[in-house]
C-alpha cells in the first residue's frame, strides 16, 4: 500500500442502530481499510453483515434513520469526514466521494428527467452555466457507451431499461471527477450480459481517471473478476482481508472457506455443492465468542468462550480466527472486544 | 420413455395499451414454444429478465391459459380445461416460488401451510394431515419445534424449506421451481438445492427448473433450454450446452458470468445495441439487433429450431460450428 496514495482511510468504525428505547444493536462493529488511487476493494458478505451500512456511514447518509457512527474516523486525503457539517458534507458527496446504488430505477427521481438531475448535480459543485453543464452531461453521457445520449437525456427515469439507468447513475456519479467512488452491488439488479458491460466501464473509468473504488457486491464471481484485495465482512466485522489471489487460493478464516466452496462454478461439471450449516446470528442475538463459530466446523471450546482479535499476517493480510494466532505477525486492533 | 409433459407450439401474449400507431398492443411473452420434459429428468429453462422464463412456467401449471398451442401432461391436454376440471390435475403439479415471503400466508402456522395442500386434495383426517405435515418439515430440514410457528419468525432459507415442505404433500409428479434460490445468500442457496437434489432422488420428482444463474442451472439440471425475448434458442443436455454452445446468445450469455477464480483471464464477448421491446418484436430472429452474426437472411422469418444431432436444437441460421 506504500507505494500508493492512500484516498479513503476508515479507521475502527462503529455504527449503531436504536432498536428500542435503550436497546442499540451494532451493525458495524470496528471496521479498518483503505482504498488507494487506482484501485478496487472488494467488500463481500452476506446479507446482512453490515456491508452497505459501511458504505452509508461513509458517505453520512445516516441523518435520517435510527442509525449514527457512534467511533472511529473516516479520513478522505486526510480529512476526518465525521467532524465534517452537513453542508460540508455536501460539498464532498458527488465532488469528492461519489456513489452508485443498487437500484438504478428508485434512485433517480422518476418525476424529473435526466437532463434536469445531471445538471442540477453538476451545478452543484461548478461554476458552470446550464449550456455548459448540459454539453458536460451529454460528454458524460457519451463516455459511459450512450449510444443515443440526445435522445436519453430528454428521457424520464421509467423510459430506460436497467442497464441504461445504471450508466445514467454511473455518468453522473462520475460528471464532478471523484476522487473516490462507492459502487454498491452496482449490477445485482441487471442481467449478466448488462451486468458484464457495466463492470468492464468501471475498470475503464478506473484505468482513466486513477479513481480508487470500493466495490461492495455479494457476488465472489464479481470480486475475482474486479478487485485488487478484498475484505470479507460477517456480523458486523471484518474476518478475512486478503490480495485476490491469495483470498481465492487459500482462504484462512473458515467462513471465506464455505463461502467460496458454496458458490457454484460455471463449467465444474459439479452436482453437489459444500454448503455452510445454520444461517446469519440475529444482531440483536449475536454468540458470545466468535460470531461465526455456531456454524464453523473447526470451531473448540475457546472459539465459544472468547472472540478473536483480528490477526495481522504476512502479504497484508488479516484473520479473525483462532486458527491464525500461529502465523500471526502482530494480534491487529485488541480493543474492539469491550464494544457491542 | 413417454414425455411427462408435452408442450407444443404455445405462445401468449398480453395486452399492453395502445401501441405507436394508435393500435391495440400485445406483449409477446412467450412466442410459439415446444419442449419436452420426461419423469425423473430436472429441465431447466434459463434466460435473462423478461425473456419469458417465467411466463412459460405459468403456463404449465395453468396458471395462465396460451393463446395458441398445446399443453400434454401425463396423457391429457390441459391447456384447454376449466379451472375446475384442472383442479384435480393440480395434485400432480406443485409450484415453489422465488419470494418466499409473498408466497406463505403469515397468519396461518407453518404446520396448517403445509398441511393445507392435503386438505384440498385429499380426504385425510385432521389428525393425519398433521402427522403428514410433521414428517415434511423433518423431511426438509425443520423441527417438530418449528411447526407451530408462524412465517415471519423464519429466515429466508427456512422459509424456502417451507415452501418446498408444502409442494411435497400431495406427492406430485411435477414440481415448478421458478427462481427458488435467486432471493438466498449463497451459503444458504447451497443448502436448498442441495435438499432438492436428494428429495428428487427420495421422491422420484420431476423438476422444472427456472432460473437466470447459470452456474445454478449447471449444477441442478439434465437438460436446458435457453430463452431469449418468448423464444427458445437452444435445448440441449447440460453438458452438451455448456461444452458446445451453438447459437451466439448462448455464447455469450455464458461468456458474461463473472467466474470466481482470479487466475481465470477471461476474455467477455461483449454484446452490443439494444434489446428489442417485446411489444415491437423484429421480424425474424430475436436476437438480430445484439447478434455479431447477424445477416440479411436473420431478418425475414422466424427461425424455426433444428436438430444438429442428439436432440440438440438450434434456432439460427449462421451458428457457431
Amino acid at each position: 500500500m506504500s507505494e500508493k496514495e492512500i484516498l479513503l482511510d476508515v479507521r475502527d468504525l462503529c455504527t449503531v442502530f436504536q432498536v428500542g428505547k435503550r436497546k442499540t444493536v451494532t451493525a458495524v462493529n470496528g471496521i479498518s481499510f483503505q482504498v488507494g488511487a487506482g484501485e478496487i476493494l472488494g467488500l463481500v458478505g452476506e446479507s446482512g453483515c453490515g456491508k452497505s451500512v459501511t458504505s452509508l456511514s461513509v458517505m453520512q447518509l445516516l441523518k435520517n434513520t435510527s442509525g449514527r457512527v457512534v467511533s472511529g474516523q473516516i479520513l478522505l486525503k486526510g480529512k476526518d469526514l465525521l467532524h465534517c457539517t452537513e453542508k460540508e458534507m455536501r460539498a464532498v458527496r458527488g465532488k469528492e466521494i461519489s456513489m452508485i446504488f443498487q437500484e438504478p430505477m428508485s434512485s433517480l427521481n422518476p418525476s424529473m428527467r435526466i437532463e434536469a438531475q445531471m445538471v442540477e448535480a453538476i451545478r452543484l459543485h461548478t461554476d458552470m452555466d446550464k449550456k455548459a453543464a448540459r454539453d458536460h452531461a451529454l460528454t458524460m453521457m457519451r463516455k459511459v457507451g450512450i449510444a443515443n445520449p440526445e435522445t436519453t437525456i430528454r428521457s424520464y427515469p421509467h423510459q430506460l431499461s436497467g442497464g441504461m439507468s445504471q450508466r445514467v447513475m454511473i455518468a453522473m456519479a462520475m460528471s464532478c471527477d471523484p476522487t473516490v467512488l462507492i459502487a454498491d452491488e452496482p449490477t445485482t439488479a441487471l442481467d449478466v450480459t448488462i451486468q458484464a458491460q457495466i463492470l468492464q466501464l468501471m475498470r475503464q473509468i478506473r484505468d482513466n481517471n486513477n479513481t480508487g473504488i470500493l466495490l461492495i457486491t455479494h457476488d465472489l464471481g464479481v470480486v475475482a473478476e474486479m478487485c485488487s484485495r478484498v475484505i470479507v465482512m460477517y456480523a458486523g466485522r471484518i474476518v478475512e482481508e486478503a490480495p485476490v489471489q491469495e483470498l481465492f487460493a487459500a482462504p484462512k478464516h473458515p467462513y471465506t472457506q464455505g463461502l467460496i466452496a458454496s458458490v457454484p462454478k460455471l463449467g465444474s461439471g459439479v452436482t453437489s455443492l459444500p454448503s455452510i450449516p445454520g444461517s446469519v446470528p440475529d444482531l440483536s442475538m449475536m454468540p458470545a465468542g466468535c460470531k461465526f463459530a455456531p456454524r464453523c466446523s473447526k470451531a473448540c471450546d475457546r472459539c465459544h468462550q472468547t472472540e478473536p482479535p483480528l490477526y495481522r499476517l504476512k502479504d497484508g493480510r488479516q484473520s479473525r480466527c483462532w486458527l491464525a494466532e500461529s502465523e500471526a505477525v502482530q494480534p491487529a486492533e485488541e480493543k474492539e472486544e469491550q464494544i457491542g | 420413455m413417454t414425455p411427462l409433459l408435452s408442450v407444443k407450439n404455445v405462445t401468449k401474449t398480453f395486452p399492453a395499451g395502445r401501441g405507436k400507431n394508435g393500435k391495440k398492443a400485445r406483449v409477446h411473452a412467450v412466442n410459439n414454444i415446444s419442449f419436452d420434459i420426461y419423469p425423473g429428468e430436472t429441465f431447466s429453462v434459463v434466460g435473462e429478465s423478461g425473456c419469458g422464463k417465467s411466463t412459460t412456467g405459468r403456463l404449465v401449471d395453468h396458471l395462465l391459459v396460451p393463446d395458441s398451442g398445446e399443453i400434454w401432461f401425463d396423457g391429457c391436454d390441459i391447456s384447454k380445461l376449466s379451472d375446475k376440471e384442472m383442479r384435480p390435475i393440480r395434485k400432480d403439479i406443485q409450484m415453489i416460488f422465488q419470494d418466499p415471503n409473498g408466497s406463505l400466508n403469515p397468519r396461518m402456522r407453518v404446520e396448517d401451510l403445509v398441511a393445507e395442500p392435503l386438505l384440498i386434495h385429499t380426504d385425510m383426517s385432521p389428525a393425519e394431515r398433521m402427522k403428514v405435515a410433521h414428517e415434511l418439515l423433518q423431511v426438509v430440514g425443520l423441527g417438530a419445534k418449528h411447526a407451530h410457528r408462524f412465517p415471519h419468525e423464519f429466515s429466508g432459507g427456512q422459509r424456502q424449506r417451507i415452501g418446498i415442505a408444502r409442494a411435497l404433500t400431495v406427492r406430485p409428479k411435477l414440481i415448478i421451481a421458478d427462481e427458488p434460490v435467486s432471493s438466498l445468500d449463497v451459503s444458504i442457496q447451497a443448502q436448498v438445492l442441495n435438499l432438492m437434489q436428494q428429495l428428487q432422488r427420495d421422491y422420484e420428482l420431476t423438476y422444472m427448473f427456472i432460473s437466470h444463474d447459470l452456474s445454478v442451472v449447471e449444477m441442478i439440471s439434465d437438460r436446458i433450454a435457453v430463452m431469449y425475448l418468448g423464444s427458445i434458442v437452444e435445448l440441449a443436455d447440460k453438458k452438451e450446452l455448456y461444452a458446445h454452445p451453438r447459437h451466439p446468445y448462448t455464447k455469450a450469455l455464458l461468456s458474461a458470468v463473472p467466474i470466481p477464480d482470479p487466475t481465470v483471464q477471461k476474455d467477455h464477448a461483449l454484446l452490443e445495441g439494444d434489446i428489442p421491446s417485446t411489444i415491437d418484436l423484429p421480424v425474424g430472429c430475436p436476437f438480430q439487433t445484439r447478434c455479431p452474426r447477424c445477416q440479411a437472411d436473420c431478418k425475414l422469418k422466424p427461425i424455426e429450431p433444428v436438430d444438429v444431432g442428439g436432440g440438440h436444437m438450434v434456432a439460427c441460421l449462421h451458428m457457431e460450428e
